[in-house]
C-alpha cells in the first residue's frame, strides 16, 4: 500500500504539492487526475524517490521512503510519463537490466520477461535494438519492465499514451488483475473515461491540493454530476466553451 | 540472504544491483555500436583510424626526436625530459579535472537513465562506483590517447623495455582516477549549492575560463626559454630553473617523478605510494560525500528545470532586423536568440577569444628582428599568417556553423511543415555565420599585419584574401553540416567531432592552402621585384587573383545549392 502524509513540495515561492494526505490500500487501483500543472507528476516523482519532498512522508508497503529508501523502493515499480530506454539495448536486455536493478535475475526472470513481452506482442522484437521500436512499443516495453520484479506497488504516470487499442485493453486488464491479486496501482491519466471505467477510487488534484477523493458513487454524491467529466470540470474550474469562443473571435 | 520469488515458482536472490550491473548496459551499448555498423560507418571508422594512426606516428616521431636531443645533453638531458613530462602532465591534469567535473555533472545528475535508477533500490556504493567509472572513461579517454605516443617515446628513448608498459599502467591508473574522484566530489558539492542544470552552464564558463587562463599563462610564460640557455645569466641558473619542481604537491609531479625514476633506475616507491594512497583516500571520502549529498543534489537537479528565465518580450535584436521580410527576420532573429541564450555557446566564445589572444601573442613574440630575418622575409610571413588565420576561421566555422542544421534537430518539423523555402533557411544561417566571421577575420589579419609591419600592398592582398575566404568557409561548413546532420546530439560541441566535421576540416584546409598559395605566390614575386627593383607586369597578378576569386565564389554557391537540395529532399522524405 501507499501512505502519504502531509506531503509538500515547494519550488521557491511556488507550492507544487500542498500538504497532501492519501492512503491507497493493497488491492486498490487508484486513479489520480488533475489538469496540467496540478502537481500529479511531482507527487508521483516524490513517491518514486526521484524528488525529495519539502515536507511530509511517503511509505511504500510499510517502509518509509526517506528513512529506508532501499526497502521502500524494493516494493515499487515506477513507470514515468517520459521514460528513457537505452536505444542500443535489445528489448530483452532492457528487461533483464530493469529486473536486475531490483535484484531479480536468472532463468525465472527471463521466463517472466518473455511472458510480458508476449503479452504486449513484443515477443518477435525481443532481440531487436530499442532504437527500432515505435513510440507505442517503447511504452509497452517500459510497462512490461516495471512488472518483471513483481513489485507490490505500481506507480504509473499516463500509461495509455501511444498505445494501440489492443494494448490499451491488455493494460487495463493487467492492472485490474494485478490489483485483484492484492497489489496496488496508482495511475495518473487525462483520459477520464478510462479512470471512470477502471479505477476503484479516484482522486482529483488542483493547484497542489487533493480537491476530491472517493469511489465514483461517492464523487457523484458529493459533487453533483453523473459523469466524471462533469465533476472534474466543475472541480477544476474549467470554462471551455467561453474560452474557445473568445479565442476564436480574437 | 533475503529471497524474491518470481513467476513459475523459481527463486532468484534479491541482492541489490551492483556496480557491474549498472555498467552492463553501457558496455552492451558500446558493443552494439561497434557490431551493428553498416558499410558506410565501417568506411568512416577506417578513415578515422587511419587519421588517428597518422597522428600517433607524428606525435611519437616528434616526441622521440625531442627526447633523443635531450638525452644527448649529458648533464641535464634527463632532468629536462622529466621537467617537460611534469609540465605536460600538469597541463593534462587541469584539463582532466575540468572535463571530469562536467562529465560527473552529466553522468551523476543529468543523465536520462537516472530516473529509473533513482526509483530502484540501488545502493549508494553501486551508483557511486558505476558513475565514477563511467565519468572516468568519458572524461579521460582523449587524454589517454594523447599521452600514449608521448609515453611510448619516453619508453623507447630511455629503453624502458616491455616492463615499462606495466609500470606506466601502475602509475597512470591512480593518476587518471584522481581527477575523476576530485571532479565527482566537486560536482557533488556544487550540485547541492546550484541546481544542476544551471551548474552545467556555470561550469562550462568556469571550465573555459580556467583553460583560457592556463593557455594564456603557458604562452606568456614562454616555456621555450627553457631550451634557450642563453636567456639565463649563467648555466647554473638555467639548471636550477629546470630542476625546480613545477608543483611538488600535485599528482602530475609524482607521476613524472615515478616515470623518470623508473627509466633512470631510481627509487619509485615514494611516488607510487603518494599516487595510490591519495587516490584510495579520496575515493573513500568521495563515497562518504556521495552518501550524504547525492539524493539531495539529484532532487535539486530536477527542480532546476522549472525555473523561469524572465526573457524580455521584444529585445533589441527584434527591432534591429525589422527591415527584413517577416519570414527571413524570424529566421535570423531566432538564430541569434538561440545562440545568445545557450550558455554553452558563450563558453565556446570565451575559449575562442583566448585562442585568439594566444595567437596574436605568438605573432607578437615571433623572432622577426633577430639574426637572419630580413625585411623581405617579413613581407612573406603574412601569407603564412593568412593560412593560419584561415585555419582558425575554419575551426570556428566548424564549431558554430557546421552544427547549425543539426541544431534544428527535433524542431525541424516546424520548419519543414511551414511554407518556408529551404533556400531562405540556409541563407539566414549563412549570413548569421558569415558576418561575425567576416568582422573577426578582418580584425585579426589587419591587427597581426600591423604587428608584422607589412607593406600596404601585402596588407591589401592578405586582407582581401582572408575576407574572400570567409564566405566559402561558411558555406562549406553549412553544407557539410546539412549532409552529415546529427539531429539527436544533446550538445552542440559534440557535433563537429563527427565524420562530417572531419571532412569539412579537410576540405577547408585544401581551400585555405589553395587561396594562400594562389595569392601568396604572385604577391611574393611582386614583393621580390619591388625589393630588388626588377621589372614586374602587374597584369601577371590578375590571372591568379581571378582564379582565387572564382574558386571562392564556386565554393560558396555550390555547397549552398547542394545543401538546399539535400534539405529539400529531406522535406519530401
Amino acid at each position: 500500500m501507499i501512505e502519504i502524509s502531509a506531503l509538500t513540495k515547494r519550488y521557491g515561492a511556488f507550492t507544487a504539492v500542498d500538504s497532501l494526505d492519501l492512503v491507497v490500500p493493497a488491492g486498490e487501483l487508484f486513479g489520480f487526475l488533475g489538469p496540467n500543472g496540478a502537481g500529479k507528476t511531482t507527487t508521483m516523482r516524490m513517491i518514486s524517490g526521484i524528488l525529495r519532498p519539502t515536507a511530509g512522508s511517503v511509505r511504500i508497503a510499510g517502509a518509509d521512503l526517506l528513512a529506508d529508501p532501499m526497502a521502500a523502493k524494493r516494493s515499487l515499480g515506477f513507470i514515468p510519463d517520459r521514460p528513457f530506454i537505452y536505444e542500443k539495448l535489445t528489448g530483452m536486455e532492457f528487461m533483464r537490466f530493469a529486473a536486475g536493478l531490483y535484484g531479480a535475475k536468472g532463468a525465472a526472470v527471463d521466463r517472466r520477461a518473455e511472458e510480458f513481452l508476449a503479452l504486449f506482442d513484443l515477443e518477435p522484437w525481443r532481440n531487436e535494438l530499442v532504437e527500432s521500436y515505435s513510440h507505442g512499443m517503447r511504452q509497452k516495453l517500459i510497462i512490461a519492465s516495471a512488472f518483471v520484479h513483481e513489485p507490490d506497488v505500481i506507480v504509473v504516470d499516463e500509461p495509455m499514451v501511444g498505445l494501440d487499442p489492443k494494448s490499451s485493453r491488455t493494460l487495463k486488464e493487467l492492472f485490474r488483475r494485478y490489483c485483484d491479486d492484492g497489489h496496488t496501482v496508482m495511475m495518473s491519466t487525462h483520459t477520464l473515461e478510462i479512470a471512470e471505467g477502471m479505477c476503484d477510487r479516484i482522486g482529483i488534484m488542483q493547484r497542489g491540493k487533493l480537491v476530491a477523493c472517493g469511489t465514483m458513487p461517492e464523487l457523484r454524491g458529493a459533487h453533483d454530476g453523473d459523469h466524471l467529466e462533469d465533476i472534474f470540470l466543475r472541480l477544476t474550474g474549467e470554462t471551455i466553451e467561453r474560452s474557445v469562443a473568445e479565442v476564436l473571435r480574437a | 540472504m533475503p529471497e524474491r520469488r518470481v513467476d513459475g515458482g523459481a527463486v532468484a536472490p534479491a541482492r541489490p544491483a551492483g556496480v557491474w550491473h549498472l555498467l552492463d548496459p553501457k558496455w552492451r551499448i558500446a558493443r552494439a555500436r561497434v557490431t551493428s555498423v553498416g558499410e558506410t560507418q565501417r568506411a568512416r571508422a577506417l578513415v578515422l583510424a587511419f587519421i588517428g594512426s597518422g597522428f600517433f606516428a607524428i606525435a611519437f616521431a616528434v616526441a622521440e626526436r625531442v627526447l633523443t636531443y635531450f638525452k644527448g645533453a649529458e648533464d641535464i638531458g634527463s632532468v629536462l625530459a622529466g621537467k617537460v613530462l611534469s609540465m605536460l602532465l600538469l597541463a593534462f591534469s587541469s584539463i582532466l579535472l575540468l572535463s571530469n567535473v562536467v562529465g560527473a555533472l552529466s553522468t551523476t545528475f543529468l543523465a536520462r537513465d537516472l530516473d529509473q535508477i533513482a526509483s530502484a533500490p540501488v545502493s549508494d556504493r553501486a551508483l557511486y562506483g558505476a558513475r565514477l567509472v563511467e565519468t572516468g572513461v568519458h572524461a579521460n579517454w582523449m587524454v589517454v590517447l594523447l599521452l600514449l605516443p608521448l609515453l611510448s617515446a619516453y619508453g623507447v628513448v630511455y629503453q624502458g623495455g616491455p616492463s615499462f608498459v606495466g609500470f606506466a599502467v601502475l602509475v597512470f591508473a591512480p593518476f587518471f582516477a584522481l581527477p575523476t574522484v576530485v571532479g565527482a566530489l566537486l560536482t557533488l558539492v556544487l550540485a547541492n549549492v546550484f541546481p544542476a542544470r544551471r551548474t552545467r552552464d556555470f561550469l562550462s564558463v568556469v571550465v573555459v575560463l580556467a583553460i583560457a587562463a592556463l593557455a594564456v599563462m603557458f604562452r606568456m610564460a614562454r616555456p621555450e626559454q627553457l631550451v634557450k640557455p642563453e636567456g639565463f645569466e649563467n648555466f647554473m641558473d638555467f639548471v636550477a630553473a629546470i630542476d625546480t619542481p613545477t608543483a611538488p604537491w600535485l599528482p602530475s609531479e609524482w607521476a613524472a617523478d615515478a616515470i623518470m625514476a623508473y627509466l633512470r633506475g631510481g627509487m619509485v616507491q615514494g611516488a607510487l605510494l603518494k599516487l595510490w594512497g591519495t587516490a584510495a583516500t579520496l575515493v573513500a571520502v568521495g563515497y562518504l560525500a556521495h552518501r550524504v549529498l547525492w539524493a539531495r543534489g539529484f532532487s535539486a537537479a530536477q527542480e532546476g528545470t522549472s525555473k523561469h528565465s524572465g526573457v524580455h518580450e521584444r529585445p533589441f535584436v527584434d527591432r534591429l532586423f525589422a527591415f527584413l521580410p517577416s519570414q527571413r527576420r524570424e529566421l535570423v532573429v531566432k538564430e541569434l536568440k538561440v545562440f545568445a541564450r545557450d550558455t554553452t555557446q558563450w563558453s565556446q566564445l570565451i575559449l575562442l577569444f583566448v585562442l585568439l589572444v594566444v595567437y596574436v601573442a605568438n605573432i607578437r613574440y615571433l623572432p622577426l628582428s633577430g639574426e637572419g630575418m630580413t625585411a623581405l622575409l617579413r613581407q612573406l610571413v603574412p601569407f603564412l599568417n593568412l593560412a593560419i588565420a584561415g585555419f582558425v576561421l575554419a575551426s570556428i566555422a566548424a564549431r558554430f556553423v557546421f552544427p547549425s542544421v543539426s541544431l534544428e534537430g527535433r524542431a525541424l518539423w516546424l520548419l519543414r511543415s511551414s511554407p518556408l523555402a529551404m533556400r531562405d533557411l540556409l541563407w539566414a544561417k549563412f549570413w548569421v555565420g558569415a558576418v561575425p566571421l567576416f568582422v573577426l577575420a578582418i580584425v585579426l589579419v589587419l591587427f597581426t599585419n600591423v604587428l608584422l609591419d607589412v607593406s600596404t600592398f601585402v596588407q591589401i592582398v592578405s586582407t582581401t584574401a582572408i575576407a574572400a575566404l570567409v564566405f566559402p568557409l561558411t558555406a562549406m561548413a553549412l553544407s557539410f553540416g546539412a549532409f552529415y546532420p546529427q539531429y539527436d546530439a544533446e550538445n552542440a560541441a559534440q557535433i563537429p567531432t563527427s565524420f562530417g566535421g572531419l571532412l569539412f576540416m579537410l576540405s577547408a584546409i585544401g581551400l585555405i592552402a589553395a587561396v594562400a598559395w594562389g595569392t601568396g605566390r604572385p604577391a611574393a614575386r611582386w614583393v621580390f621585384a619591388d625589393h630588388f627593383g626588377w621589372q614586374f607586369d602587374n597584369a601577371r597578378l590578375l590571372l591568379p587573383f581571378a582564379a582565387v576569386a572564382t574558386l571562392c565564389a564556386l565554393c560558396t554557391f555550390l555547397p549552398l545549392r547542394l545543401a538546399q537540395r539535400k534539405l529539400e529532399a529531406l522535406e519530401r522524405g
